[in-house]
């Protein structure tokens, strides 16, 4: 007899589902269908299953080849680099639980770490401009039950977040919002025609990185304001036609992704879309809220905010936090040779970076606690594979509109498996007793 | 050799999410990330067959990927390689001061490549440590 487990937790995009089911077979070990979650949610369930997982760790050979070692080696090889070190760079943990990065906090700390997280080569801008200028946010539900008028700017959530749009933005039926699409007028701004941009009612094609342009503009339009013929590409009789639209509608909410925070002006294009939607406010309702990538990257800059007071890139080696995107951040350290450890949880810095850090990373110690195998693991010194969260231990993480939700295990990980909260805390005792702290 | 110069930009395609999602190391990875999709009419002015083999070159670095015609286009004039290894060989490694490399608007020139291979993601990151 199989059982079926329901209200999981996908523990893969910043959406979060919470009505994922699984059928495990009755001993509780296997899960054998996964029903309700998007293709890439159900590969993450069933990839746990792979008869290839690596399960135990292991530390990289002179010749490259591995060789098998126990947790506690491994825990004492990852404090030791982190001792030794004098500015050991800890980074990741957007794919772990709140409760494990906590953990990891008091690590860094004792040991003057650097600790960034997955929002350095993703919302990082938006979190700088969110210092800037303030965020005027709502949440996905209140999205789900009023919104009206939603653009997606530079965001393509039918690939990126695929159930986003059938859970809370577009489909979804809500209590004033009870024709579902029908009830909303959908704007995608996006320099590609996207598979988000074939259900929306308007595609503005935008050139690429005229962002900031194309939001001046449409403030210009809010008020009848000037505008010269075209604007990033645009006409202006488009311009004010959306902004009428705009106006005209109950509940605007903005939807912003990487196509913002990764072309040129960065933080400046989020300060700007954040003017916008304070401006909207002035003629009806509007929100705006970044479409966050990893499950609990969110979470992370929680974590960082009410232990350190910063969200990301956060410099504990003088013994106190500081914060200064550019400098403290990771790829900036790494490009410009500034830490001499590198240490990497729920993440693939190896994949998700600029290659010329990528090469730094393969010539420092370095340590990889991730339950697959990954270009990061290859550059790495160590690896520690770890049962999954959200799928093999339960923990608190953040969905993307700052909502917390606690996931939940499905299955029991691999025999004699740890998990991310477990190894920290093997590590975490080493560190003291190296630096002669009490527990 | 005909050489094209087009906008590069990166990011999330389904297909990247759910190869990465059954493991970085296997073949289908490469296959969903290690392309790059171009226009119909900068394939025909590159004078290659589709789904054939090309260079693509920055001021940061090379890399070979496979030039299939854009799923999400018409965008002449842009390139696309999906999020990973393959695409960070060649994007703007500048951070201006944000922490953020420029994933998107990087200028590259492609050029045809067909007898060069495509590598794995964990090939394509060690070999590229050793040079
Ligand atoms: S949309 Fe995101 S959270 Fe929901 S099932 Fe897909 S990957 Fe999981």
């Amino acid at each position: 007899m199989t059982q079926l487990v329901t209200d999981i937790i996908c523990p893969f995009c910043g959406t979060l589902c919470d009505d994922i089911e699984v059928e495990v077979s009755d001993d509780g070990k296997k899960i054998i269908k996964v029903t309700n979650a998007c293709a890439i949610g159900a590969e993450k369930f069933l990839h746990a299953q792979s008869p290839d997982r690596i399960v135990r760790p292991r530390m990289k050979q002179e010749d490259g080849s591995w060789k098998e070692v126990t947790y506690d080696e491994a825990a004492k090889y990852t404090a030791k680099i982190l001792c030794d070190a004098k500015k050991p760079l800890m980074y990741g943990w957007s794919s772990t639980s709140c409760e494990a990065q906590a953990t990891g906090h008091m690590i860094a700390e004792l040991v003057g770490g650097v600790v960034d997280n997955t929002a350095t080569v993703c919302h990082g801008p938006s979190l700088i401009a969110v210092h800037d200028v303030g965020i005027p946010s709502c949440t996905l539900g209140e999205v789900k039950n009023r919104a009206d008028r939603v653009i997606f700017w530079g965001c393509n959530p039918a690939h990126a977040h695929p159930r986003h749009m059938s859970r809370y933005s577009i489909f979804s039926r809500g209590y004033f919002t009870t024709k579902g699409s029908k009830s909303r007028k959908i704007i995608v701004v996006d320099p590609r025609p996207t598979d988000t941009a074939s259900v929306a009612d308007y595609h503005i094609q935008i050139q690429q990185g005229r962002d900031y342009e194309l939001i001046d503009a449409l403030r210009v339009a809010l008020q009848e304001g000037p505008l010269p013929e075209t604007v990033a590409g645009v006409p202006k009789e488009k311009i004010y036609d959306i902004a009428r639209l705009l106006k005209s509608g109950r509940f605007v909410t903005i939807f912003f992704g990487m196509g913002v925070t990764h072309s040129l002006g960065k933080n400046h294009n989020i300060d700007i879309a954040i003017a916008l939607t304070a401006d909207l406010n002035k003629y009806t309702k509007a929100a705006i809220i970044p479409m966050r990538g990893h499950y609990n990257v969110t979470g992370s800059g929680q974590v960082l905010g009410w232990q350190f007071g910063f969200p990301f890139c956060v410099d504990l080696s003088r013994g106190f936090a500081r914060y200064n995107p550019g400098e403290s951040s990771a790829n900036d350290l790494l490009m410009r040779g500034e830490v001499d450890a590198n240490f990497v949880i729920g993440s693939d810095p190896g994949s998700h970076f600029p290659f010329k850090s990528v090469k730094v990373i393969n010539e420092l110690p370095s340590v990889c606690i991730d339950p697959h195998m990954t270009p990061t693991v290859a550059v790495s010194k160590c690896h520690v594979p770890v049962a999954l969260v959200g799928i093999e231990v339960g923990g608190s993480c953040y969905r993307m509109d700052n909502v917390p939700i606690e996931s939940r295990k499905v299955v029991d990980p691999p025999a004699g498996m740890l998990t991310d909260g477990e190894f920290l805390e093997l590590v975490l005792t080493e560190v003291q007793r190296i630096k002669g702290v009490a527990a | 050799m005909t050489k094209i110069t087009v906008n590069l930009i990166t990011g999330r395609t389904i297909q990247q999410g759910v190869s990465m999602e059954a493991g970085k190391e296997k073949e289908d990875y490469m296959k969903s990330c290690g392309i790059i999709e171009l226009d119909a009419v900068d394939i025909a002015k590159l004078g290659i067959w589709k789904n054939s083999n090309v260079r693509v070159v920055s001021d940061f670095g090379s890399v070979v990927v496979k030039a299939i015609e854009a799923t999400q286009g018409p965008h002449p004039g842009l390139g696309w390689i999906p999020m990973g290894p393959w695409a960070n060989m060649v994007i703007d490694t500048n951070t201006y001061s944000t922490g953020m490399p420029t994933f998107k608007g990087t200028p590259v020139t492609i050029e045809p490549a067909e007898k060069e291979t495509v590598l794995s993601s964990i090939d394509l990151v060690l070999n590229a440590c050793k040079e």
